[in-house]
């Protein structure tokens, strides 16, 4: 790797009119090696965090990352806000366009060091090897609870801090005055010994001629004035008066609709139809043949969805055409035990020996467990609506990836990614989903054979049939107990291994351990998942955990304590669970309580679920989750994303799953792929614990527990240990003697 | 044929059978009513038809040309929110929003033939009609302090009129 000079700037300019700009931009100085595809020219930004002070002391914050409802449009301001000392009533925000200047390189290398390796203040930590996996994980991405850990942390406080800087220093010069005398206070400077006071905007001609400081000082904890508070979101009122724009409401001159067929075996091709197929059906304009899937373009929606499923569409056969569920996990059982036969296993964690360990045990436990596919399901289906020009294109979709969507646009268009603009509007739901570009790609390749818009929209069926999926799982546990009950050995298998890395890895202090993975390629496609690796590892590990409690003869609460005596904050947060809970309390018959405890985006949750089982029925009544985020910057919101993440979790544990059947998807819409309804809702306690450590996510980190608190709180009431997901498919019957 | 969409008429020129949503969105332009599922799973389409809460994704035009169509550009006055829409804020329910306007309609529709529900009144109002976001129990607490508010609205204006 070549050698990085480390620079960054703050930018300052007036525009016309008397506004202030700030601009936060971290410029690489050197373009050698992998890199230099991403680097144009000199002076080429790699993030920019841009923030106005408008003439009327009003602010702009241009937020470089899309809202899907976890409230990010507001928190990020709030951050850059609380850094200024603004005053919160004045600011209003913008959402970058998809474009190369706002990469989100922050969230990339937030991935890539782990938060203990970044330092407090990020201006000046430039280099080339985190570039180029920004770059790979797609620029500008909304994703991996990133926005406030990283995001936040290291552009949006920094602008912050560093736009007050520079008003101080031109208040300082106007006035002829000490900065350290002067006060900010909601967007105005004033000089206590002389009793002056101006707003920021009578500073903007100074601020903009100063040069600027490298590394202005942020705020500690106990200063914060805005973060750490919850003001209401900005994006709420549209949402409640049919006025937000989500992808599907965008509506242009001229705009068509189009609806598709794709193939339900992944990756087989469509038979191409000839164009004389829609000559009877009026307002049907054009059939548009894609590779492996066929597309027609109407006048309205309704019509080009009768059309695509009136025409005679075929699919070529494939190699998968007759590839079912028990064969794909047949292929995982064989690949697994071929891996370890020949000591081919992908090592994740190997420390101490597990062999030795195993061979001395005398109370050894093994169990297998199993997750299906899941798909996103998100409320509004996959959409795009594309324009597109001989040399240039526009697309407007809901994107957690617009620059990704740009990039595959230009791609198939042969265009330069100059030349493609992503509008990006509100995301009903992302969950991951709206990361793959595949929507816009369909919508690009239909609308460049027309000269009007075309908005694609897919059908839920499609939207089910045509997702990336959470990849179905098989988990194996080996683990040897000591004769006082503590786990002295601890293997686990499982197949593939994506985000987040620590999804597996368990918290508890166990001497030996071999954690390992094996690859299995299928043709059914892999996609982010909320929590993605942790939406299934907190049930494997959990589960198990609970199992060699209950082979320990000890309580399952108490018995990940005498396993947590080198974590502390784990223990804070799994103590806190189990009183809040009031474990260990009688329950009535046939209730049950169980516990889980999982890390992932650096976030601690703990769980306890109480569930009741009914005639082969179960009711989930309460849960209890308590979270240790490092700091919760907006505890509403944050307080909010427990309770979505413990539904979404808590819909799959219940009832998700999609199933393989001649190689195609055999769930279709929600009759068959189950959500969680209002009357099925537990009551959420959800309690924040703050620490000192660097911020964790919001979206995802309660999505993983879930699912073993119900399980083990199954066993809690049932002596039924349920080790494959969904619940549905189990028959549950209560028995309170099983525990005693 | 002319369909009465929020105290306006207006005309359309497709298939009768084309379902009232496909018509809400792209003739009358109220993209408020959103599109889930297609089979009336979901309750994002849904709609008041004479004040009842109904999927619009299943119901021809041809089934409503007399009827009294309410969306969720309907239900606030010219002047000021609904009551349901100023508590939805209060409350911070919606997270992505893209249910939001169907759970609001279905609110309204429950909340003017009952005006005080139970717990298991709101379930079954309120269970067609999913979030994925998981925002249902700040729904429920939404709905049952806009049950309040309007019960005193109401209060205050018998005392008036009386």
């Amino acid at each position: 790797m070549g050698k990085w000079t480390r620079r960054a700037f703050i930018t300052t300019g007036v525009l016309t009119g008397g506004a202030l700009v700030v601009g936060i931009v971290i410029r690489p100085g050197n373009r050698a090696g992998k890199v230099k595809d991403l680097i144009a020219g000199e002076g080429d930004t790699v993030l920019n965090i841009w923030l106005k002070v408008n003439a009327d002391n009003t602010i702009t914050v241009i937020v470089p990352h899309a809202e899907m409802g976890q409230g990010v449009h507001t928190t990020l301001p709030m951050m850059l806000a609380d850094e200024m000392d603004a005053d919160w009533k004045t600011i209003t925000m913008l959402e970058a366009p998809g474009h190369k200047e706002y990469a989100n390189y922050a969230m990339g290398k937030g991935f890539l060091m782990g938060p203990k390796d970044i330092p407090s203040m990020l201006i000046g930590t430039v280099d080339g090897f985190f570039l180029t996996a920004t770059k790979q994980i797609s620029l500008q991405m909304t994703g991996g609870s990133a926005s406030v850990r990283f995001t936040g942390m290291l552009a949006m406080r920094v602008a912050g801090a560093a736009a007050r800087a520079v008003l101080l220093e031109a208040a300082s010069q106007e006035w002829e005055v000490a900065t350290e005398d002067l006060v900010v206070k909601n967007s105005t400077i004033s000089h206590p010994p002389t009793n002056r006071r101006e707003p920021f905007a009578s500073f903007v001609v100074k601020a903009a001629s100063l040069s600027q400081p490298a590394k202005p000082r942020l705020k500690t904890t106990e200063e914060f004035m805005i973060m750490g508070t919850s003001p209401p979101r900005f994006d709420i009122p549209s949402k409640v008066d049919g006025t937000a724009n989500f992808g599907i409401d965008v509506t242009l001159p001229n705009m068509k609709y189009a609806a598709i067929k794709a193939s339900p075996v992944f990756g087989a091709r469509a038979k191409p139809l000839d164009a004389s197929a829609i000559k009877d059906m009026p307002g049907v304009h054009k059939i548009v043949n894609l590779e492996g899937a066929v597309a027609v373009i109407a006048d309205g929606y309704w019509l080009a969805k009768k059309a695509i499923n009136e025409l005679p569409i075929e699919f070529d056969k494939s190699d998968h055409d007759t590839v079912g569920m028990n064969d794909i996990y047949d292929q995982y059982l064989r690949d697994m035990d071929v891996a370890v036969a020949e000591g081919k296993e992908e090592k994740d964690v190997k420390k101490g020996s597990i062999n030795k360990i195993f061979k001395e045990a005398t109370n050894i436990i093994e169990a297998e467990y199993r997750v299906p596919y899941l798909a996103h399901a998100t409320m509004e289906p996959m959409n795009c609506t594309a324009l597109v020009k001989e040399d240039s294109c526009e697309i407007w979709a809901g994107s957690q990836n617009p620059l990704g969507f740009a990039t595959s646009v230009a791609e198939v268009l042969e265009l330069d990614q100059e030349k493609v603009l992503v509008h990006n509007q509100y995301l009903g739901g992302g969950f991951g989903r709206r990361v793959v570009p595949d929507v816009a790609i369909q919508a690009a390749m239909i609308a460049k054979e027309v000269d009007y818009p075309v908005k694609l929209i897919w059908s839920r069926e499609d939207d089910i049939r045509q997702d990336h999926y959470r990849e179905a799982n098989i988990s194996r546990f080996k683990a040897s107990l000591t004769d006082k009950g503590q786990i002295s050995g601890w293997n686990n298998q499982f197949v593939f291994k994506h985000d987040p890395e620590e999804a597996p890895h368990i918290p508890y202090g166990v001497e030996n351990q071999f954690i390992h993975y094996t690859n299995s390629k299928t043709h059914v496609p892999w996609g982010y998942w909320r929590s993605v690796d942790s939406s299934m590892h907190a049930f494997f590990t959990e589960s198990f955990m609970d199992e060699l409690a209950f082979k320990a003869n000890k309580d399952p609460y108490q018995f990940r304590r005498e396993h947590l005596t080198n974590a502390p904050r784990y223990l804070k947060v799994l103590d806190l669970a189990a009183g809040k809970a009031n474990w260990g309390e009688d329950l009535p018959a046939g209730w049950g309580r169980g516990i889980s405890l999982h890390e992932s985006f650096g976030t601690i949750v703990a769980q306890v679920a109480e569930i009741e089982i009914i005639e082969n029925d179960l009711k989930v009544h309460r849960v209890v989750c308590v979270a240790d985020p490092g700091f919760a910057f907006h505890p509403d919101g944050f307080s909010a994303q427990m309770e979505s993440g413990i539904v979404f979790g808590l819909t799959a544990a219940l009832y998700g799953e999609i199933t393989i059947e001649n190689g195609a998807v055999k769930q279709s819409n929600f009759h068959d792929y189950q959500m969680l309804r209002i009357n099925e809702n537990p009551k959420i306690e959800t309690y924040i614990v703050t620490s000192d450590n660097w911020p964790g996510g919001a979206g995802e980190p309660s999505t993983p527990g879930i699912a073993p608190a119900v399980a083990n709180a199954i066993f809690n009431a049932s002596g039924i240990r349920i080790r494959e997901l969904p619940f549905k498919n189990h028959e549950l019957k209560a028995n309170a003697k099983i525990l005693g | 044929m002319i369909l009465k969409i929020n105290n306006q008429s207006l005309e359309v020129d497709v298939d009768p059978a084309t379902p009232l949503l496909w018509v809400i969105r792209e003739q009358a332009g109220l993209t408020g009513t959103k599109f889930g599922c297609g089979i009336g799973q979901c309750g994002a389409c849904t709609v008041q038809l004479d004040g009842v809460a109904i999927r619009s994704c299943l119901t021809p035009i041809q089934a409503v040309a007399d009827k009294e169509i309410t969306t969720i550009e309907g239900i606030a006055s010219e002047t000021e929110l609904h009551t349901i829409q100023r508590i939805w804020i209060q409350e911070q329910v919606p997270q992505c929003g893209y249910c939001q306007s169907g759970q609001i309609i279905s609110a309204h529709a429950l909340l003017t033939k009952t005006t005080s529900p139970t717990d298991e009144e709101i379930d079954q109002a309120m269970s067609g009609n999913i979030c994925r976001c998981g925002t249902y129990s700040r729904i429920k607490k939404g709905i049952k302090l806009a049950a309040e508010e309007l019960a005193e609205a109401s209060t205050i204006n018998l005392e008036n009129n009386g």
